[in-house]
């Protein structure tokens, strides 16, 4: 943590750390602390006066059925994100690994979407889906599949699922590869020489070696799609139809700024703050552990 | 590889070349759109090989009114205050966390660990979870609709202070002690030793931010009203929304062009870095 050589105490460390604790203070804690604050207040209709309520807020949060299914739709998404992102890139990192030639080429032609802004990756898909020019609603048609995503909540789902995922291929690509190509070349020769195949030896010993990798993309990929979606569903379908893509992110910017419902919006916003803490933890322990071995 | 199966090679190729197509045909699909009149962008099924039109539109886009009917700022100036965001995040956040990660690792001061945890925090504490009191400060102080208002909340960054603290523990303590010997101080030391030796990782770092910073949509969606600040990644969505009424897709796929073409060829042109970026802000 701290050299065995330092300089002396001075005033000079606290000039230095300063910028950043001043910055942390007035945007990070005071703001977190006021919406904690927040969370225990409900303010008359007319915004003028507030009441001290304790968890008023949150127990009807947990009792209100529509936010109780936005939190299990939010977990639905994510999880199908993370599994559909995911597994492509987990079979293309594995083909790649395969390849002598070409493979800094294919590496260079994947990686590219990381750049590209949720709300713009929001934009490209809705464009390929629009109902009446998208490409993709004109060739469903064909096979008998009618594509209106403005009004079919499943399909609004669908399409922010595939947009989200997309874009995140290319960050689980690249550490996929750089995990395989970090297992040593003489434990998978080893394996083919005991007469291994190669769908054998990926599943016996490349997917069991890359586990560390497998369990820290899902944390990742996990707060990637509670936060980092917004734009996606902001551009795609604010949420709708009937709330069928209204995930927890949206629904804190939707009630607080459209809603302006202080309370309930800092409440949830509390509990999103919780949520991003378990999963930080989560993600440090496994850091801990890997670098034990 | 262990074995030498045509086949399997092959397949190999044909799976990757899959992948690509796939990961690539919603770009294929703007670019296209993008050089296309805006009378053939009205007409299913769209097209799927570039037309004529394209310079037209990039000029229509950049320089002219952009999409007609609105009334938002030009093209070349949102692209410019997407540029002015990117860089002052990307650099704001290098500066501070690397005089902060100096004093953490090479002073001994009361509250030093306090200072860390503090710091730490911030890794938990994401926009989306505080945008409400958050837009209330930046309100209160003023900087609505201002450069320092996009920025200057968004650079406190616990991930660049980690990194740059384990850049520092690796640089080896004889470094400091002949520094001393020939009678540095610590400001001359950061200056002359620390930062020529964190170089790569300081331009790994930036790589990664421009692109956090370019690509912010929430921030700047709560804190700009002025049609002047609008960023180019914003844009996107206001003109989804006109499409509605006049659908102009060609031009607002040459306007989704632009905006992704700066991150683009940052990841591209400097793969290794990004990479490398990648990597180790995320440990």
């Amino acid at each position: 943590m701290l050299k065995r050589v330092h300089f002396p105490t001075s005033a000079l460390p606290y000039l230095l750390v300063a910028p950043q604790i001043i910055i942390t203070l007035i945007f990070f804690i005071w703001p977190a602390s006021q919406a904690v604050y927040q969370s225990f207040l409900i303010e008359d209709a007319f915004g003028l006066s507030s009441e001290f309520v304790w968890f008023e807020n949150f127990q009807i949060l947990f009792e209100d059925s529509l936010y109780l299914e936005t939190f299990w739709r939010t977990i639905l998404f994510s999880a199908a994100v993370a599994v559909l992102s995911m597994g492509s890139a987990l079979i293309l990192a594995a083909f790649a690994d395969r390849v002598v030639r070409g493979a800094t080429t294919y590496r260079t032609l994947l990686i590219w979407p990381y750049a590209v802004a949720p709300v713009l990756a929001g934009a490209l898909w809705v464009f390929m889906f629009n109902p009446t020019l998208g490409i993709f609603p004109y060739i469903l048609e064909f096979i008998g599949i009618d594509w209106n995503h403005y009004l079919n909540g499943g399909q609004a789902m669908t399409l922010v699922i595939f947009a989200a995922a997309w874009k995140q291929i290319a960050y689980n690509f690249l550490f996929y590869l750089a995990a395989m190509q970090s297992i040593p070349r003489s434990l998978i020769e080893a394996a083919a020489i005991d007469g291994a195949g190669p769908v054998r030896r990926f599943w016996d010993h490349i997917f069991p070696l890359i586990s560390p990798t497998t369990f820290f993309l899902l944390v990742i990929n996990a707060v990637y799609a509670f936060f980092d979606t917004f734009g996606i569903i902001h551009a795609v379908t604010q949420g709708g139809p009937a709330n069928s893509t209204t995930i927890l992110v949206y629904k804190v910017f939707n009630d607080g700024f459209v809603g302006l419902d202080l309370g309930g919006s800092a409440a949830q916003s509390v509990i999103l703050m919780i949520l991003v803490i378990a999963m930080t933890v989560v993600q440090f322990r496994y850091v801990e552990r890997k670098v034990e071995y | 590889m262990v074995e030498n199966r045509r086949i399997l090679g092959i397949v190999s190729h044909l799976v990757l070349i899959l992948g690509v197509i796939m990961v690539a045909l919603p770009i294929w699909i703007t670019f296209v759109a993008s050089t296309h009149d805006a009378v053939r962008m009205t007409q299913a099924p769209i097209p799927m090989l570039p037309g004529t039109h394209f310079f037209e539109n990039f000029k229509q886009t950049l320089f002219g009114a952009g999409l007609s009917g609105s009334e938002g700022a030009p093209v070349w100036r949102m692209l410019l205050n997407s540029m002015a965001m990117a860089l002052m995040i990307a650099f704001g956040k290098i500066a501070i966390s690397l005089l902060s990660a100096f004093a953490i690792v090479y002073f001994k001061f009361p509250f030093r660990m306090g200072f860390f945890w503090m710091i730490f925090i911030t890794l938990m504490l994401p926009v989306e979870v505080r945008i409400l009191p958050t837009f209330e400060v930046v309100a209160n102080l003023g900087m609505l609709n201002s450069y320092w208002g996009l920025s200057i909340p968004l650079i406190a960054s616990a991930t660049a202070t980690f990194m740059f603290r384990q850049v520092f523990l690796t640089i080896p303590d004889e470094m400091l002690e002949s520094a001393r010997i020939d009678g540095a101080g610590p400001l001359r030391f950061f200056w002359d030793i620390l930062i020529p030796l964190s170089r790569t990782n300081i331009a790994a770092l930036f790589v990664i931010l421009f692109i956090y910073g370019w690509n912010q949509y929430l921030w700047p969606l709560l804190i700009t009203t002025d049609t002047d600040m609008t960023t180019i990644v914003m844009s996107i969505k206001q003109m989804l929304e006109a499409a509605e009424q006049s659908p102009q897709w060609n031009i607002i796929m040459m306007t989704a062009l632009l905006a992704m073409i700066p991150p683009v060829f940052v990841v591209v042109g400097m793969q290794r870095l990004f990479v490398q970026g990648l990597t180790e802000t995320d440990k």
